[in-house]
């Protein structure tokens, strides 16, 4: 519920934008952060980009979701 | 990937230092030797952890097996559905039943039972529907014209969202909040006083919202040690390492650190300050009730007056007026409750693995996959 999964922005059109998870893209709302660019990593919660993120740190983030969801 | 969790691990006890280990297991190993060394001869340490997710890093990667056997990892009430009490479920139920309005919420929600039945098990008679997003919810409205009610549950972490929504002042898009502020929670169980809680370790993604400062208040009343912890095997390890030294230093009456943040990479001293002031904006607050909790003093979100026009509980007030709550018989033996409130594990409950699994749930600790039930029956830590 609370868990929030990072990605890189493809595309802005605000409030929207389009996010890659790791090859699947999905529109969320941007317009709880601040100054989103195409590039940036966002951490991303029912929809909604709730925090920006370095990308070593997604990549991170994304590297333990994965063994969280492959590796049960 | 050593590098960063050297860097972290510095930043959180200033005596391990970056670049001595390479790999990941041999820094867990590392730092469960210094938990142990950290605690030997101390009096029983009692850790509460306050997400579903940080129990499923703990129950996944045998992490309480890694810890001497005077240091307690606690599971508390960190898990939406969970915590979300019957009554509430039996309100949307009532509405469905006397309305035709197309239901959403979020999968998870939909399989608990009440009284034998699930929102899923309205379907075929009611228009229910999953959604991944509220976001999904408005575009039903907007698209469809008909009336949407969004069954919204979730903490801090979700409520900016449902905030948003409303803001966007759709006509027939109307919110049933069942969303409640989790530090309430806290402090309540604090309060309480049974669970015996030395320390907690804060839930990383509430936190990316209300920031390290909403903690604070904590700290000052009850002068309790509090880490907010990522959700890696070591980022857990590192915050009960940090605790214990800390929950030891009171003890001896010396200072120490009481609130800290080792989850850097996603959550700051402020929070997200737009995502606070769309919340503060559209939900006030409320005396709530919890599943296990009771009645929490300030927990609820309830849509403040001024957005009254997409407050289901407003809108559709007339169907509310003959409503009753009535308790479910089928919960009598369930101790969901309990282990909210990390008093019991799983285990002591005389239904887990028995007449409650995860294809047949009975209480929401085994329907939500953030439910500490669900997450024991899932890795098999039910063989004793």
């Amino acid at each position: 519920m609370c868990l929030a999964v990072p990605g890189r922005v493809v595309e802005v059109e605000y409030p929207f934008a389009v996010v890659d998870f790791k090859g699947a893209r999905r529109k969320v709302r941007i317009d709880l952060l601040d100054d989103v660019k195409e590039g940036d990593y966002v951490l991303v919660h029912v929809g909604f980009a709730i925090q920006k993120v370095e990308k070593s740190e997604a990549e991170e983030i994304e590297n333990f979701l994965e063994q969280l969801a492959f590796k049960a | 990937m050593s590098e960063s969790r050297g860097r972290r691990v510095e930043k959180g006890t200033g005596d391990v230092k970056a670049g001595d280990v390479s790999d990941v297991k041999e820094w867990g190993k590392k730092i469960a030797r210094m938990i142990r060394e950290e605690v030997e001869g101390e009096d029983e340490i009692r850790i509460m952890h306050l997400c579903g997710t940080h129990e499923d890093t703990i129950t996944r990667y045998g992490i309480r097996s890694l810890l001497p056997e005077n240091v307690k990892l606690l599971s508390g009430p960190g898990c939406p559905v969970c915590i979300t009490p019957d009554s509430d479920l039996q309100m949307v139920f009532h509405l469905l039943e006397n309305r035709d309005v197309i239901l959403t919420t979020f999968g998870d929600m939909a399989r608990v039972p009440y009284m034998g039945k699930t929102l899923f098990s309205f379907r075929g008679e009611r228009d229910v529907r999953i959604v991944y997003s509220i976001f999904d919810a408005l575009e039903i409205a907007k698209k469809e014209g008909k009336d949407v009610v969004h069954f919204g549950i979730g903490f801090e972490t979700t409520m900016p969202s449902t905030a948003l929504a409303v803001l966007d002042d759709v006509e027939n898009f109307y919110v049933f909040s069942s969303h409640r502020y989790f530090i309430p929670a806290m402090d309540y169980l604090l309060s309480l006083g049974e669970a015996r809680i030395d320390a907690f370790i804060n839930p990383g993604h509430v936190s990316t919202i209300v920031g390290v400062k909403a903690y604070e208040e904590i700290t000052e009343k009850y002068r309790v040690p509090q880490v907010i912890a990522g959700f890696e095997p070591n980022d857990v390890l590192l915050a009960v390492l940090m605790l214990v030294k800390a929950v030891k230093k009171l003890r001896a009456g010396e200072e120490t650190e009481l609130l800290m943040n080792e989850y850097t990479r996603a959550v700051t001293y402020e929070g997200n300050v737009r995502a606070q002031k769309v919340m503060d904006e559209v939900f006030g607050r409320d005396d709530w009730e919890w599943r296990g909790l009771g009645l929490v003093p300030s927990s609820g979100a309830p849509i403040s007056e001024k957005y009254s026009e997409h407050d289901a509980f407003k809108v559709f007030e007339d169907v509310f007026e003959d409503f009753t709550p009535e308790e479910d018989p089928r919960k009598r033996a369930c101790r969901c409750g309990e282990v909210l409130r990390g008093l019991v594990t799983p285990r002591d409950c005389p239904l887990f693995m028995k007449s409650c699994t995860p294809r047949d749930p009975v209480g929401p600790c085994m329907v939500s996959f953030e439910g500490t039930c669900s997450i024991w029956a899932k890795y098999g830590e039910y063989s004793f």
